[in-house]
């Protein structure tokens, strides 16, 4: 078989192209949290990170669609794999069939890949496109005006005054709605449970686990996974419980000022 | 009368195989493609000849009653293969394997045959390398040693206690690549039932496809054999439950002598039988003895005590009292009719007072438990898995069990059976061992016999068969030995009986143990010719074969092979009986020296008796095979 | 100690999978075995059941089974739902009557994978086992070419974990444990034996690409790395070599891609 069929059509080329996609998606999903964390800093901060991704134009667009191939071929290797394997299995089931040693998370990679694929769907919707909430979506709220010059790495990138899109207050305005938090809190917990197993077994996949530093692995793994879990737990959570309130002077404190006593009154 | 021709090339020992070599006869190499030959058996010995048989060219077809040719029994051999190779510098030499090998077999195997395997050891241990296989290797990457019985130099090799696994392995992925090539067609689950002569020569077989039923007719030009050997007869063995010497007891049938039926290797440290239903023996390492102390109880009365409330006083440390100078290291023969002697005065241990003590306390006391534990943690660990027992704590129980057949086919010099063009390899023949067979030797035997002898020895006599001569397997002769194959099948069936097979191969087993196993007796083995063909008779009465022929069904390929048992149960008996002698594994209590060594009669007994089928209820005509020492002078075995 | 211990009998009852032949439908029977000595070995169990139910006239189990020592790799029960039972490193035939209770209901039923087509009644087909050997699983080498067995050192650590690899007994646990009926653990032993060893190299990645296609090809499922194989094996054969056949396999890929063969041997085309 040529590169490609080893890759496209071999069990352990597929598994590769999984872990290979997974190493991009982790990387991904980490770079988000850590820009979405802004929000807990000033207004200027997400909403000039946010332009700077904005204005990337067609480079976006090529990261954007890096992005979607990448998990395209993560599902799409998933779901061949889970088909073959389940074929594999046979016609007959265990009458009775006791795990060994699998771990939990390991179980329900496909479920836990299922729910974190419709999250991704929504959450798409929701921030990206503004095709679900879309009242509060970025482009419905008045635009924001940048109140210091905004660096990224040392380079200015976004001028002070210059307006820019309120990524601030749409987010703080979206984890308002307990729905839509909980079901985000909900989807990262999954995703994290997801990570628990896709983690060290991207490394077993590629071929650079052994039983020498597995256990190193493993730790290195619970910690980014908790990590991960309670910096996206944090977002939804503190906004949802009111832990953080939005800026004075932002859409986002206004709007929630305006609301907040009618909300409080049909409870 | 069997013309047996040893076919013993002449001239100096160190030259035989050489000049051999260069005068055999061969085939062309586009020739060989012309010529079929059928490998029956797929442990070290056939995979390694089909393997190199097709290398060179022939049309190979290779048959096991396995579901894959790695599950032949080589591969629970444990501690290693011989090789004269001298990487100790300890002074090692061709001759010199060759002189204990011989010396250990008792002068009971031939000169030039034994010179040839220790010659080729070299080659076997150069070829299994190269296939990868992972011997033991010293820190500076190069072949590491152990020593074995019988042996004064270092000159086994090993990969850790699965020896016999790596090489079979080795000979099989070496068959795959044949089997992937095309060259070797394979057929697993393919029982030998029998073997078709025509014309004076094997030219085919018939084999049961054990999943579907189906008998099936093959012709070739050849017929090899490398079925391994038959200690199942005793019911209780070191063997595979599977392993069974139908396919050379169906040759012997039709005309191929079998060779010194009745020597039988008993190896003395394995786990006792702990009740009638056991099915299998395990050995434990003869390693053991060099830190174990063998004992019983002094008094009957003390054999079910707990070991631990037996004063030092009042047990026998019989080897050691025995044979003070070797203690418990006395060799294998020796130690295992020492312990049938003190059991058989109803001093023997545990339930079934079939047992006798190997006891680790002292060697604890002396080197600690973790000094004991890593030189043998992963054989206390097996004692423990098998017996529930800790052998850390308490003695091991061992008792002997047999585990080696030194008899088998007869074979010439090329190895081939006195019907032409049936050849016979591994432990299926009779060649190397004589009497005895050291350890270590068997798997270099097996490797000997397929890759480096057959490969030359089959082109002699393929040359002489005219290609595309092979009958076609319509032929009569096919025909009635497929129609004999279905009587016996239908007979087994038709019996109607009430008794399972394994009741029969038990008191088989419990017949042959107890008049033709470590200590055999004129009384003992007239007994036992006259209580073999009662079995023989009420087994075909009273058997009960359930199932069909046309399935998969275990108990009929038992029934097969248990009625062939009972047969060669009685050669056997007769051939212990008439070799009025001792040597090696035949041990006679009428002839032994004061010491309980074997005592041999040259004069007498110095050949191969070679048993000749006559026909069903005739008596087998003894051939006799004269073992001319032109090298060695036989001399009385002493290791002390 | 001894006694104690010999002395022990329970009895349990075995539900055992039968069927007739390959492609028909099967279901579990009960049988009851009493009486029996807890030293006795599972298979031990299954031959006394066995002479039962053919003195009763019936057909008995059919199961598969061999040296009995752990080693010839034929034995292939699961056993509660564990290949070859409750113990680990064991095989089938390894395991015993004193690891079960007293009363104890015993579900007993063949490997199960599509590769692995039951046979009848507790025995499978393990042919393709085989076909994947034969697809690479040697070092071409005829017989009586070998140079010298010293001619090349091997690290000591190399030939130790080769044998680690090596000590596979081919029985099939690793599939049946796994829910997706992979093979990989059995490649991977194969692949990792020879793949350490210096004589091994030369056919390296094309051993790999063989037998890794080989597996696929005859329906073996995928790794989802959770390790059942390692914990069911019987040699307990480490996942570690899954690791290496997986980085020897896209090695073998991107090198045979990009890796220019000689047009003289029709390799160029």
């Amino acid at each position: 078989m040529s590169l490609i069929g080893n890759l496209f059509r071999s069990t352990v080329g597929r598994k590769f192209l999984m872990a290979v996609t997974g190493f991009i998606l982790v990387g991904f999903v980490t770079g988000h949290l850590v820009g979405n964390l802004q929000v807990f800093a000033h207004p200027d901060k997400i909403n000039g990170y946010a332009h700077f991704l904005q204005s990337l134009g067609p480079a976006l667009w090529v990261v954007r669609l890096g992005l979607l191939a990448a998990v395209g071929i993560h599902i799409w290797a998933a779901v061949t794999l889970t088909l073959e394997s389940k074929q594999a299995r046979g016609p007959e089931p265990y009458g009775v069939k006791k795990w060994i040693r699998a771990s939990v998370a390991s179980r329900y990679m496909r479920l836990t890949g299922l729910v974190v694929l419709a999250f991704i769907a929504y959450h798409l919707a929701h921030f990206t496109i503004g095709a679900a909430g879309a009242d509060t979506f970025k482009t419905r709220l008045a635009e924001y005006q940048m109140q210091e010059e905004f660096h990224l790495l040392g380079f200015p990138i976004v001028a002070k005054g210059q307006t820019v899109h309120d990524v601030y207050s749409m987010v703080f305005l979206g984890f308002s709605s307990p729905v839509v938090a909980l079901f985000y809190m909900l989807a990262v917990a999954l995703l994290t449970v997801h990570l628990l197993h896709g983690f060290d077994s991207m490394f077993q996949t590629i071929g650079w686990r052994s039983s020498k530093w597995s256990a190193a692995l493993r730790t290195v793994t619970v910690l980014y996974c908790l990590a991960y879990l309670a910096g996206n737990l944090a977002i939804p959570g503190a906004i949802l419980a009111g832990l953080v309130k939005p800026a004075p002077g932002t859409t986002a404190a206004q709007r929630i000022a305006a609301v907040a006593p009618a909300s409080l009154a049909q409870r | 009368m069997a013309k047996l021709d040893s076919k013993i090339p002449s001239g100096p020992l160190a030259d035989k195989w050489r000049k051999h070599k260069t005068e055999i006869k061969l085939v062309n190499p586009a020739n060989k493609r012309k010529y079929e030959v059928i490998v029956v058996g797929a442990g070290l010995a056939g995979s390694s000849a089909a393997a190199t048989l097709a290398e060179l060219g022939y049309k190979v077809k290779s048959f096991v009653f396995h579901d894959s040719p790695r599950r032949a029994h080589s591969i629970a051999a444990q501690g290693g293969i011989n090789a004269a190779k001298n990487y100790q510098n300890d002074g090692d030499s061709v001759y010199r394997l060759f002189y204990d090998t011989i010396k250990g077999g008792d002068y009971r195997a031939r000169e030039a045959n034994v010179h040839r395997l220790a010659e080729v050891s070299v080659n076997i241990i150069d070829q299994c390398v190269a296939q990868g296989v992972p011997f033991a290797r010293e820190y500076g990457g190069l072949l590491a040693n152990r020593s074995f019985g019988g042996a004064q130099v270092s000159r086994t090799f090993y990969a850790r206690g699965q020896t016999g696994q790596q090489l079979l392995l080795g000979a099989y992925s070496a068959l795959s690549r044949m089997v992937g090539q095309g060259a070797v067609e394979l057929f697993t689950n393919e029982e030998m039932t029998d073997l078709v002569v025509v014309g004076g020569q094997a030219k085919g077989i018939i084999t049961r496809n054990l999943v579907s039923g189906e008998l099936r007719r093959w012709a070739a030009d050849a017929v090899i054999l490398a079925t391994g050997g038959y200690g199942n007869v005793f019911n209780l063995s070191t063997y595979a439950r599977g392993s069974n010497v139908t396919a050379i007891w169906r040759a012997y049938k039709r005309g191929a002598c079998f060779g010194n039926p009745c020597y039988t290797q008993i190896h003395p440290t394995c786990i006792p039988v702990t009740g009638d239903y056991q099915s299998k023996l395990t050995l434990m390492s003869e390693s053991l003895r060099n830190d174990g102390r063998i004992w019983v109880p002094k008094r009957k009365e003390d054999c079910r005590k707990d070991p631990a409330s037996i004063a030092e006083e009042d047990r026998d440390y019989y080897l050691e009292r025995m044979y003070p100078s070797f203690g418990n290291l006395a060799p294998r023969d020796i130690a295992s009719r020492a312990a049938k002697r003190v059991c058989d005065e109803g001093r023997g241990i545990g339930e079934t007072g079939l047992g006798v003590y190997l006891d680790f306390a002292d060697a604890i006391n002396r080197l600690g438990e973790a000094a004991v534990r890593e030189r043998y943690g992963n054989l206390f660990d097996i004692y423990h898995e098998i017996t529930d027992e800790n052998a850390y704590k308490t003695p091991m129980r061992i008792y002997p069990a047999v585990h080696y057949t030194m008899g088998g086919l007869w074979v010439d010099y090329n190895l081939m059976s006195n019907v032409p063009g049936l050849f016979v390899l591994g432990e299926a023949n009779f060649s190397d061992h004589g009497a005895n067979r050291l350890g270590a030797s068997a798997l270099m035997q097996g490797l000997a016999d397929g890759y480096f002898v057959i490969p030359y020895t089959i082109g002699d006599y393929l040359a002489g068969q005219k290609p595309g001569s092979r009958p076609s397997p319509d032929a009569p002769e096919f025909k009635e030995a497929e129609a004999n194959v279905r009587a016996m099948t239908q007979r087994l069936l038709g019996a109607k009986g009430t008794q399972p097979v394994s009741h029969f191969h038990k008191r088989l087993g419990q017949i042959m143990w107890n008049y033709c196993g470590m200590a055999r007796t004129k009384e003992g083995l007239q007994k036992a010719l006259q209580e073999l063909p009662k079995l023989r008779e009420e087994f075909w009465a009273t058997v009960k074969v359930p199932g069909s022929a046309d399935t998969l069904n275990q108990s009929l390929e038992n029934a097969g092979r248990v009625a062939d048992f009972i047969e060669l149960g009685e050669l056997m008996c007769l051939d212990a009986l008439t070799r009025e002698e001792s040597c090696g594994g035949h041990f006679r209590e009428e002839h032994q020296y004061p010491d309980g060594e074997c005592k041999r009669d040259d004069e007498k007994f110095g050949h191969v008796a070679a048993w000749e089928f006559q026909g069903p209820g005739q008596a087998p005509l003894r051939n006799v095979e004269p073992l001319n020492y032109e090298f060695v002078k036989m001399s009385v075995r002493n290791y002390k | 100690m001894v006694a104690e211990a010999s002395n022990k009998t329970i009895s349990v009852t075995l539900r055992v999978w039968r069927q007739a032949g390959p492609n028909q439908p099967g279901s579990f029977v009960d049988y009851t075995a009493k009486g029996l000595n807890t030293n006795m070995s599972f298979l031990e169990l299954l031959d006394v059941v066995n002479d039962d139910i053919t003195r009763q006239g019936g057909e008995p189990i059919a199961f598969a089974h061999d040296c009995r020592e752990g080693i010839c790799g034929t034995c292939s029960l699961v056993i509660d739902g564990k290949p070859h039972g409750p113990h680990r490193g064991v095989a089938s035939c390894q395991t015993y009557v004193r690891s079960f209770a007293d009363g104890a209901v015993i579900t007993v039923e063949p490997f199960r994978a599509r590769p692995f087509p039951v046979v009848k009644d507790l025995i499978t087909d393990r042919a393709a086992f085989d076909k994947i050997q034969q697809a690479g699983g040697y070092i071409s080498v005829r017989t009586g070419a070998a140079p010298d067995a010293n001619a090349n050192a091997v690290p000591k650590e190399d030939a130790e974990l080769a044998m680690d690899a090596a000590a596979c007994i081919g029985c099939g646990a690793c599939v049946a444990a796994c829910k997706n009926a992979s093979a990989m653990l059995f490649v991977a032993a194969k692949v990792s034996h020879l793949g350490l060893m210096p004589q091994g190299q030369p056919e390296r990645d094309k051993r790999v690409l063989a037998m890794v296609n080989t597996a696929d090809d005859l329906g073996f499922g995928s790794c989802t790395n959770q390790y059942e194989c390692s914990a069911a094996c019987p040699k307990l054969i480490s996942h570690d070599f899954i690791a290496r056949l997986n980085r020897d396999y896209i090695g073998a890929t991107f090198r045979s891609a990009f890796t220019p063969a000689s047009a003289n041997t029709g390799g160029g085309a």
